[in-house]
């Protein structure tokens, strides 16, 4: 099955120092890749060279089935940077709305970001502070940005980090009906136990990688059941 | 005679009204810029910069150039573009020696080759801004009004995309827009804006026009499009107050606008206390 992207042999690091070697992987289409590992295992750092943040020291990551950076979705981790940051909920979602050809918003950009708005039920939010909204509801509008640039692939970082279960639940929830809309799925996560319900494959790395495939030759390995 | 006399009568001088309308191009864009500084935790720089356009300014009055512009302006631009974009650089203690480095290499240089007979005085005009705007000809103010408009115009144009790159780099980024090449922009402006300043308001006190607005607008208002226009009309306000005082009083027109400024910001502040409660 052709690949959006495929990683060949990635060794990634910062300043010479390698943080995570040789991973090998693809996403197909309709896939819904979680990564999981420890702490400090190079998680965060792959998914930042998938994103073109980050150049690999060694190896390659490929765009393939025609692939724009313009058609991806991303929901960082939470950042202390946005903690003070005067900016409306619309503002923040109708950004997502930006690609390289255009300078202003069109009526069908604001209509995008209405209807994602809706789908994470934020709507009734669009006036409010960014800032002043709770955990929860900054993650809904944090993902509603994603999905107005997310046309093929949604990337998320540690999405449920600091949510309570409710939240989270319903936040898997949303992700899921997402995957069943055709969207590619790349999540990296801790909960394993959630995770493996979710997906449909596991790359599990521990600065190099333990497991690719599908979630059910994953949960017949050792790694999983250590 | 009264003060609406005296006002008319300065203003039929027509390096008042120069004064006048590069003070309050310099204000506006200092202020529109400066939300994007402070919201991206780039106020040191700006303020490190601020003196690497004096030690500049020092190269130029040595080597005795027809414009300063011509030697502050590229010095101000590299030393901008290779700060935003060292991340080494961006580092408090890395600003600070730049800053401090800039600014006493630049007078030692003025003390030992300076040409002129009061160099005290040139220092503290071009720390300061004491007079040094009052003494602007038409081409600067020519040069003054191209500048601005430009540095505006770039503001209107990429106004959302500078938004997504002040709130979220990595986003941008990430989602295929070419954030190298707007990082460069905001360098550049961020240059030409500190050299425009310097002549206003000189360099120690160019900070207080960057970031002054920034932060009392964003006292008051919280979303983004808000905070960028009341920033621009508060500095425009402050500007105008500061150089009309300044001429009334015989206050040094720098320091008046930095006072205006900041009892703006104190006002904008006890404001935004108040209607938090």
């Amino acid at each position: 099955m052709a690949a959006l992207i495929t990683c060949e042999n990635v060794s990634l690091g910062y300043e010479g120092k390698t943080v995570v070697s040789n991973i090998h992987f693809a996403v197909g289409q309709g896939d819904y890749l979680c990564i999981v590992g420890e702490n400090g295992s190079g998680k965060s750092t792959l998914m930042r060279a998938m994103l073109g943040l980050q150049k690999p020291l060694q190896g390659k990551i490929c765009l393939g089935e025609g692939l724009k950076r313009s058609e991806i979705g991303y929901l960082p981790q939470r950042s202390a940077h946005q903690a003070d940051f005067p900016a409306s909920v619309s503002e923040v979602v109708l950004s997502g709305c930006l690609n390289r050809k255009r300078l202003f918003y069109t009526k069908e950009d604001r209509r995008q970001a209405l209807q994602n708005m809706e789908r994470m039920e934020i709507v009734d939010l669009a006036k409010r502070c960014f800032r002043e909204l709770s955990g929860g509801q900054q993650q809904r509008v944090l993902l509603a940005r994603a999905l107005c640039s997310a046309k093929k692939v949604l990337f998320l970082d540690e999405p449920t980090a600091g949510l309570d279960s409710k939240v989270t639940a319903e936040l898997y929830e949303v992700i899921q009906d997402l995957h069943q809309n055709g969207l590619a799925v790349i999540m990296i996560s801790h909960d394993l136990p959630s995770v493996v319900k979710e997906a449909t494959h596991i790359l599990h790395i521990d600065r190099e990688p333990l497991f690719w495939g599908t979630v059910q030759d994953y949960l017949r390995t050792d790694i999983y059941h250590k | 005679m009264s003060a609406i006399q005296k006002l008319i009568e300065y203003f039929s001088y027509p390096f008042v009204r120069y004064a006048m309308i590069v003070g309050v191009l310099v204000a506006l864009c200092a202020a529109v810029l400066g939300v994007s500084l402070v919201l991206k935790r780039f106020s040191m720089i700006g303020d490190g910069l601020s003196h690497v356009a004096f030690g500049a300014m020092a190269i130029g009055t040595v080597i005795s150039v027809n414009s300063d512009l011509v030697v502050t302006l590229p010095v101000t631009a590299c030393a901008a573009v290779f700060i935003l974009r060292s991340k080494k650089l961006r580092g408090d203690a890395a600003i600070a020696i730049l800053s401090v480095s800039a600014l006493s290499l630049g007078y030692l240089l003025l003390h030992v080759f300076s040409p002129s007979a009061n160099i005290s005085g040139d220092v503290c005009t071009s720390l300061f801004g004491s007079t040094s705007i009052l003494t602007l000809n038409q081409r600067d103010v020519y040069l003054c009004i191209v500048l601005s408009a430009l540095v505006l115009c770039l503001f209107v144009v990429f106004y959302h995309r500078i938004f997504a790159i002040t709130f979220d780099e990595n986003f941008a980024k990430a989602t295929g827009m070419h954030t190298e090449i707007y990082n460069l922009a905001i360098a550049i402006v961020t240059a030409i804006v500190i050299v425009l300043a310097m002549r206003l308001v000189g360099a120690l006190l160019i900070s207080a026009l960057i970031i002054f607005p920034a932060l009392s607008a964003m006292a008051l208002f919280k979303s983004f499009r808000a905070v960028m226009i009341f920033a621009a009309v508060m500095s425009v306000i402050c500007a105008a107050a500061g150089i009309l005082i300044s001429i009334l009083c015989g206050t040094p027109v720098g320091s008046t606008i930095v006072a205006a400024d900041l009892s703006a910001f104190v006002l904008c502040k006890l404001a935004g206390g108040v209607c938090r409660r």
